[in-house]
């Protein structure tokens, strides 16, 4: 039985308590996690700051340079996981054994994540707009253009409570170890294994162990251990609903990452030439089996919805759950009890509305929902939403699911509401500089970019360097006289 | 059936509940003793109790206890005849909303602690030392009955504020920076009691609250075991055996002796088996008995109980003076234990929240 410790500053730790993560299929327990208890967590982040000194034996760029090390041995190697070891396949075949994402989506976020670790330099380059390197080492420093600027680290270790859903979320973390700050994670219940193989890898590329805790738990425990992390972590992002966004709004020591209610705007302007746009559109929905924050689950038109919501419907209804090991699986598993029956539910209760028609329904031989013995599935679904202000209009489920929602163009910004990945296609220059000065898109991309085609020196709902670092003055001589 | 030591022990424990049992029937169902809330209940039961309960098995026959009878008054209903005009306490439980349950007491929680008193070690919990009751305070039967162990002890008892119900209400209302800062309040009462010179070397502590204090310690660059502090007792759910290693190698050193407990305002005190390094840190209570029983009892029949190692939920009986409760279903769940020397009647380990109940009880509020 493959057994895996706590993390306590690189040090392995049992623990008295233990949970089984299981196959979502079979229920057969595939390995055993370690639960550590909350006033553990406490007790390590007294000495979060040997993390930070330990990191700073290292120069950031020998850090990136490790981390591109990491990459490699992340996507290629047979790396020790607990008391076994793990090659690649092993890891793309255990994550789709638990979390029930389809294996070639495993293959393709294990893929992604390693690409952010290989070009870390490039990323961090862009997302310090150039700051040499060690003015964040260092504190302060002096730019090219003669100016003193300095840096403070907001924090030793930042905490990290992590979600099951999608793999790729961990390219968000990736940074924390460059930027010479420890790095404390609560794996999500079913998802522990990116986190342990990405350590591991660090940890043979030369990174010290030393700046590393990891937490893994469900259940309970989980939601105790998850909430020492945000509590004694000075710095810490969560991944929940809205609810959980919500909870920790305003909080300046936590970002908390919930739905995305990413979406597509087709403009006036070239909404008439809609087909054009129908593989971005299916695609950005899609992919990734939906599961993302940055898949897409709105699309938004002033006219042709109609039109538009029967061709993505036409593709995506007859799609069905395929097994896991087959590259052409789409549909990832619900592996939580009830929750596919739940939105099932929600969204048959939003179809009661007089401005919503469920259009996938008449190409899906078969209904939405599939109940399975230990999982679920939900078939994709498009609906057509003819009012804006109708709730269906906007919402996010985690599959392929999408409101093709018809309103006017003026009022379209107002209407969408928070989104995280904006997709906007128009070439009109007044349009363009309205959705450039809306403040509710997080990721604004204006052109035939799908919404999970992410450039990595982007940054990603907030720019990490602002969260972990403070820009400050910095004064070693009096200014000049004025 | 073997004949060893312990099984001679157990069958005498068991001699011993039955007789209890018989005696605590004919008090609580004898028109000169019992209380009016039994007294007519038993005109609802189709069997005499006074006739038909001979043993504890009998006691089965009773339908189980509800403790929503215990909410509202008059409080009189539950005062046996027989200890009418004696000196009463009311202690509460929940309340948070609504109409809390109450439980009448007269010297039950003497009783119970002083009982509980003789298994704590002196060496660890030295006579004639001070107290702190690190716990909920208001209408709860645990603030009296720790200062009353203190006195019993030789001791005084030295108390904090603390309102669970208001606690309860800051998290379902999502409020989580405030309860903490209320935690931090009652944690900022405890150090004063600490660092004022009273000779305090033994608590009582809820686990959320005794890492909260030792974590403070730590802080100020100090710990538990140089406040004074010798011996702790602590309890509820939240006492698992991952927590007990951690308190035992981190949280408090290896001079500080610790001590779990489980109970409530019903049984009363059950007490843990005395730690043994071979136990890896499994936590087994056992009843006060014959005072009070626990059962582990399967999930689809409360009169069936498990077999030794499986998994159960609590059912709870209390037989003394003041109360009697044949069968109420705690809301915990557990594993059947085995009988041992000192207390040769069936245990219970892994206490923890009842499945069936985890989405509607909010544990460790304090």
């Amino acid at each position: 039985m493959l057994e895996i410790p706590v993390i306590r500053w690189g040090k392995e730790y049992q623990s008295m308590g233990k949970t089984a993560v299981v196959h979502f299929e079979t229920g057969e327990t595939l390995a055993q996690v370690n639960e550590a208890n909350g006033g553990l967590i406490k007790m390590d982040m007294r000495k979060a700051k040997k993390a930070r000194e330990v990191l700073r034996q290292f120069s950031i760029q020998e850090l990136v340079d490790k981390v591109a090390a990491a990459g490699e041995l992340f996507e290629n190697a047979t790396l020790p996981l607990g008391n076994g070891e793990q090659s690649p396949d092993d890891f793309c075949r255990i994550q789709s054994a638990t979390t029930g994402l389809p294996e070639h989506m495993c293959k393709f976020n294990m893929t992604k994540n390693a690409f952010v670790m290989k070009n870390m330099g490039d990323i961090l380059d862009a997302l310090t707009r150039g700051l040499p390197y060690d003015i964040l080492s260092n504190g302060y420093g002096q730019e090219g253009r003669g100016v003193m600027v300095s840096y403070q680290a907001n924090c030793n270790a930042s905490g990290w409570v992590l979600p099951s859903n999608s793999p790729g979320v961990h390219t968000l973390w990736l940074p924390v170890i460059p930027l010479q700050i420890g790095l404390v994670m609560k794996p999500g219940k079913s998802e522990p294994w990116t986190p342990y193989r990405i350590y591991e890898a660090m940890a043979q590329a030369g990174i010290p162990r030393e700046a590393f805790c990891l937490y893994p738990g469900a259940g309970d425990s989980g939601a105790e251990l998850g909430g020492a992390v945000l509590e004694s972590c000075e710095r810490s992002v969560i991944f929940g609903g809205q609810a959980t966004v919500e909870k920790y709004e305003g909080n300046p020591r936590i970002s908390a990452h919930g739905p995305g209610f990413s979406k597509i705007i087709l403009g006036d302007d070239v909404v008439d030439d809609w087909e054009k746009y129908l593989d971005l559109m299916v695609d950005s929905v899609y992919l990734n089996s939906g599961r993302s924050c940055i898949s897409c689950s709105g699309i938004w038109a002033s006219r042709h919805t109609e039109e538009i919501a029967d061709a993505m419907a036409q593709r995506l209804g007859p799609i069905v759950p395929l097994p896991m090991s087959d590259p052409n699986a789409g549909l990832a598993a619900f592996t939580m009890a009830g929750a596919a029956k739940a939105m099932n539910g929600q969204i048959d209760g939003g179809c009661d509305s007089g401005a919503v028609t469920e259009v996938t329904a008449k190409y899906r031989d078969g209904d939405r929902f599939i109940e399975q013995e230990r999982c679920d599935f939900l078939r994709p679904t498009v609906l057509h939403v003819s009012d804006p202000d109708d709730a269906m209009a906007n919402t996010e489920f985690m599959f392929p699911f999408c409101s093709v929602v018809e309103c006017p163009q003026d009022q379209m910004i107002r209407k969408i509401g928070y989104t995280l990945v904006g997709t906007c296609l128009t070439k009109d220059e007044n349009f363009s500089r309205q959705l450039l000065d809306a403040t509710n898109i997080d990721r604004l991309n204006i052109g035939e970019v799908k919404t999970l085609q992410l450039n990595w020196l982007q940054p990603h709902e907030g720019n990490i360097i602002d969260f972990l670092y403070r820009a400050r003055a910095f004064q070693n001589s009096p200014p000049p006289a004025h | 059936m073997s004949d060893s030591p312990l099984d001679q022990k157990t069958a005498q424990a068991k001699e011993t509940l039955d007789a209890h049992v018989r005696e605590s029937v004919e008090w609580h169902f004898n028109p000169e003793t019992g209380c009016d809330y039994w007294l007519n209940k038993a005109k609802t039961l189709d069997f005499d109790p006074r006739k038909d309960i001979q043993c504890f098995e009998d006691v089965k026959k009773f339908p189980l206890f509800e403790d929503e009878d215990l909410r509202g008054g008059p409080l009189d209903r539950w005062v046996p005849k027989g200890l009418a005009g004696k000196p009463t306490y009311v202690f509460e439980t929940g309340g948070t909303t609504g109409i809390p349950k109450s439980r009448v007491v007269i010297e039950d929680h003497w009783i119970d602690y002083e009982n509980f008193s003789e298994t704590l070690p002196d060496e660890h919990f030295p006579r004639g030392a001070n107290w702190l009751m690190l716990g909920p305070s208001g209408p709860r039967r645990l603030r009296l009955a720790v200062e009353h162990l203190a006195q019993h002890r030789g001791g005084i008892c030295f108390c904090v504020d603390l309102d669970p119900r208001w606690v309860v209400k800051l998290l379902k209302k999502g409020k989580t920076e405030e309860a903490k800062a209320y935690a931090a309040h009652v944690i900022d009462q405890a150090v004063t009691i600490l660092r004022a010179n009273h000779n305090v070397q033994c608590m009582f502590a809820t686990p959320k609250l005794l890492e909260a204090l030792a974590l403070r310690l730590m802080d100020d660059g100090g710990s538990i075991e140089d406040a004074g502090i010798k011996g702790i007792f602590a309890g509820g759910t939240e006492f698992t055996p991952q927590w007990y290693r951690f308190c035992k190698e981190e949280l408090l050193g290896e001079n500080v002796f610790i001590t779990p407990t489980y109970g409530n305002t019903l049984m009363g005190l059950a007490c843990g088996k005395p730690f043994d390094i071979a136990d890896e840190y499994k936590i087994t209570y056992f009843a006060p008995q014959p005072r009070a029983v626990i059962e582990v009892v399967q999930f689809d029949d409360y009169n069936k109980v498990v077999e030794v190692g499986e998994t159960g939920r609590v059912k709870l009986y209390t037989f003394t003076k003041e109360l009697f409760i044949p069968g109420f279903m705690e809301r915990d769940e557990g594993e059947r234990e085995p009988a041992i020397d000192v207390y040769p009647w069936h245990g219970i380990s892994g206490t923890r929240p009842f499945h069936e109940l985890l989405t509607t009880t909010t544990v460790g509020v304090y």
